[in-house]
């Protein structure tokens, strides 16, 4: 039996672009920036200002009346992907249980979702009343906490902010029954996870997965530790639009955001039996390491990226020339921004001056574990629209960057599509996606 | 493609010792590694103990500390665990010239791993000093200024959940395939399943693959005695696990890290490796129920045990021991022992069936690999570890749990079940080789 082949045929995505994949693509073709001065807490003292954040976000709607008591379980990371997945399974033409009960069209054992989620920090202020019965002399008091504080923390509070809680409501939701998983590679999640998704296809564990990632880091001590390990931009004398500036001489540090990006990956067969839509097959996977004693960074030369981008194109089949469009992980962090570039340039050859690079967190922010997710279906809607919006906040590439990234936006036919992902700590992905055109023959 | 995996090395940093020989030479002798909590004040906390790793330095395993200086618990048992797996399996560790034949991109890393701790004087300081309790608000200005002066900025990134991965790549200079997962108490037996897939598929010749995690931490403990997850048993700690016992009231929160070394079977042939054991099968599934409880049928165990079953290509006849998941609450006990009758149906009562949970305690995120090493150890010496602390059976729960003894039998193929909070069930079989 061949291996099968693993197409995607569902889109979902929370962006703070908007919430749904057409504000998503209408945003980032129109150039618009999802990043804004932070709402979510007050930032007096606070060294970064800036924040992609997701607008007016109603939990409740994505939730079944009969789960919708269980919202008050679910962190803001959970709500997100709830909201993702259910515009990925609708938008598959999919009737899982959380669609309609009455018409379910999948079997449920034949379901799998695997995603990428963050470290969720609690709601700190939750913790609040809790904290107020554990001073003692002004200070903290660990004895008075473990009676009296805990008793004021909410019964189920573990449970809220558990990673693998994302797609544990999603699966009771929808009616998963099939794996589960989690994965926990920060930045690089959302790549690994619908990489490990496709996998499980492969070997036709299932027919059908939901894959992707969701972290919502406009959190204070989520955003405080990328100030602090000097990812986030803390220069903060400037329009927020302008602020996230990926591969340019003026990059100062990234913005932070949140988000949600699901996909539904499936067996080619079982989507063209059934008549699905389909928008792209994932035909190249590429995973490695990025071993840097300063391991909050990806080291000089990229290497751990470029064995990715090797990986995938070589699985996918084709030489760089074949690519049309690169969306490369690009930060706006100079030092990462450079060995990225380093890393497709080495790749790439001189293709690499030639291909279009579309970094697109100038636009949506990063937003952790979403964020190769998002860049997934924005490669899709690409490809499926024949255009490359314009790059923003790259007017003068940094030294050393021979990537072409252009401020104009371009009609082009699609082919090829590579999407990179690499995140503090080392783990590194590349997905190559190719466009169908209606040839689906095995 | 489709090669089979084996087993070639084991490392393991657990409550019961830091080397694989004295934790199994603990375990056939019935000991508990359970005691009063030193790591943090807990005296006040409904729960007052747990099983620690104590008196570890992971400075003794690696030539160059100072790259790990930073790393929280989780990691620095992560990186003690991987060293012996590695001299082990023969793998190079902290050289840039590995002279062991393994490509560096053919070698992987899959973990089943979970956040540290956070920085407990910074953090819980920062809130007391920006809590209004009259207002019921935060004062951000507040928090701000403290936070930034106190947190640490490798304090905060080792908090992360790929972080113990990341030492291990410094550590070997992995450059395959690496994922960290973490759902929950199954975390660490998804990731060896899935590293194992890995290799079937040919995406890489060698893969460390197991798990690393620490939640004896105030948080973590806050997080599970609000859950009422764990035994409050804390006149005695060392009989409060207590599998299948009647009178079992909860898990006992432990830590550690078990690495494994896996490879295919014609890599390991070639460079000559010792096999200690084949993975032969690996079922995953979800229970989609509730994320407060299990599958009252057991659906979604019963479904993984069946996949690992179909996926070793052996009938539930074949299996000669199982290692169970086997929490020590009322739920999960009750409900793995329905899910082991409906598996291994006529035989499921002369199979035998035990918890090494009730010496190790509940590492989470690291306790399925640091049970398939028993798993592995029973088949080299044919020797079934107990389920400690049973003296009270419970009367629903019938199987064979080898209770307070340890066992000689018989045993070439063991199963190996986690289970994890909010219902992912993943299933590793294993074979003599």
């Amino acid at each position: 039996m061949n291996t099968p082949r693993v197409v995607i045929t569902g889109l979902g995505a929370i962006s703070p672009l908007g919430l749904t994949v057409k504000e998503m693509w209408e945003g980032l073709s129109a150039g618009r920036c999802g990043i804004s001065n932070i709402t979510a807490f007050g930032t007096t003292n606070f060294p970064c200002q800036f924040a992609g954040e997701v607008p007016d976000f109603k939990p409740q709607q994505y939730v079944p009346k009969s789960y919708r008591k269980a919202v008050k379980l679910m962190c803001r990371d959970i709500q997100l992907a709830i909201g993702a997945a259910k515009e990925a399974v609708q938008s598959s033409g999919l009737i899982t249980k959380g669609i309609d009960e009455n018409n379910i069209n999948i079997d449920p054992t034949r379901m799998a979702i695997d995603l990428g989620a963050g470290l969720i920090s609690c709601e700190l202020v939750e913790l609040g009343p809790a904290i107020a019965k554990s001073i003692t002399d002004g200070k903290f008091d660990i004895r008075k906490w473990g009676k009296e504080g805990l008793e004021a923390v909410t019964p189920l509070w573990l449970l809220k902010y558990l990673p693998n809680m994302l797609a544990c409501h999603i699966g009771i939701i929808h009616d998963i029954q099939g794996p589960s998983n989690t994965i926990t590679c920060a930045e690089a999640a959302a790549h690994i996870a619908i990489g490990e998704a496709g996998r499980i296809i492969q070997r036709r564990w299932t027919d059908v997965a939901l894959a992707g990632g969701a972290e919502a880091k406009v959190n204070p001590i989520v955003m405080l530790r990328q100030c602090l390990i000097k990812r986030a931009r803390t220069e903060n004398h400037t329009p927020p639009e302008s602020a996230c500036r990926p591969f340019d001489a003026d990059a100062k540090g990234s913005v932070f955001g949140e988000g949600a990006g699901i996909i539904v990956l499936e067996n080619l067969k079982y989507a063209q039996n059934r008549g699905a839509k389909i928008y792209a097959e994932l035909v190249g996977v590429g995973e490695s390491n990025n071993i840097n004693p300063v391991y909050e960074h990806l080291e000089p030369d990229g290497k751990g990226l470029q064995i990715a981008i090797e990986k995938a194109l070589a699985e996918a089949q084709i030489t760089p020339e074949d690519l049309d469009l690169i969306i490369p992980h690009g930060l706006g962090i100079p030092a990462d921004d450079l060995a990225e570039a380093r890393a497709i340039q080495t790749v790439l050859g001189q293709a690499a001056a030639k291909i279009s690079t579309w970094p697109t967190k100038s636009m949506l922010s990063t937003t952790g574990a979403a964020s190769g997710a998002l860049d997934v279906i924005a490669a899709v809607c690409a490809m499926e629209e024949g255009k490359i919006p314009a790059a923003k906040n790259c007017e003068n590439k940094a030294a050393g960057c021979e990537l072409n990234i252009t401020g104009k936006p371009q009609q082009k036919d699609i082919r090829y599509a590579l999407c990179c992902s690499y995140t503090y700590g080392g783990q590194t992905a590349a997905l190559v996606l190719k466009k169908l055109d209606g040839q689906t023959n095995e | 493609m489709n090669e089979r995996v084996v087993i070639t090395g084991m490392g393991i940093v657990c409550p019961l010792g830091h080397t694989v020989e004295e934790v199994w030479g603990k375990m056939i002798a019935g000991e508990s590694g359970t005691a009063k909590t030193t790591i943090f004040d807990a005296s006040t906390f409904p729960t007052t103990f747990s099983a620690e790793v104590k008196n570890y330095d992971f400075t003794k395993y690696v030539k160059n500390p100072a790259l790990h200086k930073h790393s929280n618990r989780g990691s620095s048992f992560a990186i003690g665990a991987t060293a012996q797996a590695c001299r082990q399996a023969g793998i190079d560790v902290e050289t840039q010239k590995p002279a062991d034949g393994i490509a560096r991109d053919r070698l992987g890393i899959y973990l089943g791993a979970g956040e540290g701790s956070v920085d407990n004087i910074a953090f819980f300081g920062a809130l007391v000093e920006a809590w209004n309790d009259q207002t019921g608000q935060m004062d951000w200005a507040r928090w701000s200024r403290e936070a930034l002066a106190t947190m640490k900025p490798m304090r905060e990134l080792e908090q992360e959940s790929n972080m113990p991965a990341a030492h291990i790549a410094l550590l070997t200079g992995a450059r395959g395939p690496t994922r960290s997962c973490l759902t929950a108490c199954a975390a660490s037996t998804q990731a060896i399943g899935e590293a194992t897939m890995i290799i079937h598929r040919g995406d890489a010749d060698v893969m460390i693959a197991g798990g690393a995690h620490s939640m004896i931490h105030p948080l973590g403990l806050t997080g599970f005695n609000r859950l009422t997850a764990l035994s409050t048993r804390n006149e005695s700690p060392q009989t409060a696990s207590r599998p299948f016992s009647i009178s079992r009231d909860g898990f006992v929160l432990g830590e550690g890290a078990a690495i494994l070394i896996l490879e295919s079977l014609s890599f390991a042939k070639k460079r000559d490796a010792s096999i200690l054991a084949e993975i032969i099968g690996y079922g995953s599934s979800s229970d989609a129920f509730r994320v407060t409880d299990m599958h009252e049928e057991a659906r979604g165990a019963i479904q993984a045990m069946e996949a690992a079953l179909a996926d070793a290509n052996i009938s539930y006849r074949e299996v000669d021991y199982i290692n169970t998941h086997g929490t020590s609450t009322m739920e999960n006990d009750s409900i793995e022992t329905k899910a082991i009758k409906a598996v291994l149906r006529e035989v499921s009562k002369k199979i035998p069936a035990s918890s090494v949970k009730s010496m190790l305690g509940h590492l989470i995120g690291a306790a399925g690999a640091a049970e398939l090493i028993s798993c592995v150890l029973a088949i080299r010496d044919n020797i079934i570890p107990p389920t400690i602390n049973l003296q009270e059976p419970d009367p629903q729960l019938d199987l064979d749990y080898v209770p307070n003894r340890a066992r000689k039998a018989r045993v070439d193929i063991a199963m190996s079940e986690s289970f994890g909070f909010g219902g992912q069930n993943n299933v590793v079989i294993i074979k003599r080789f």
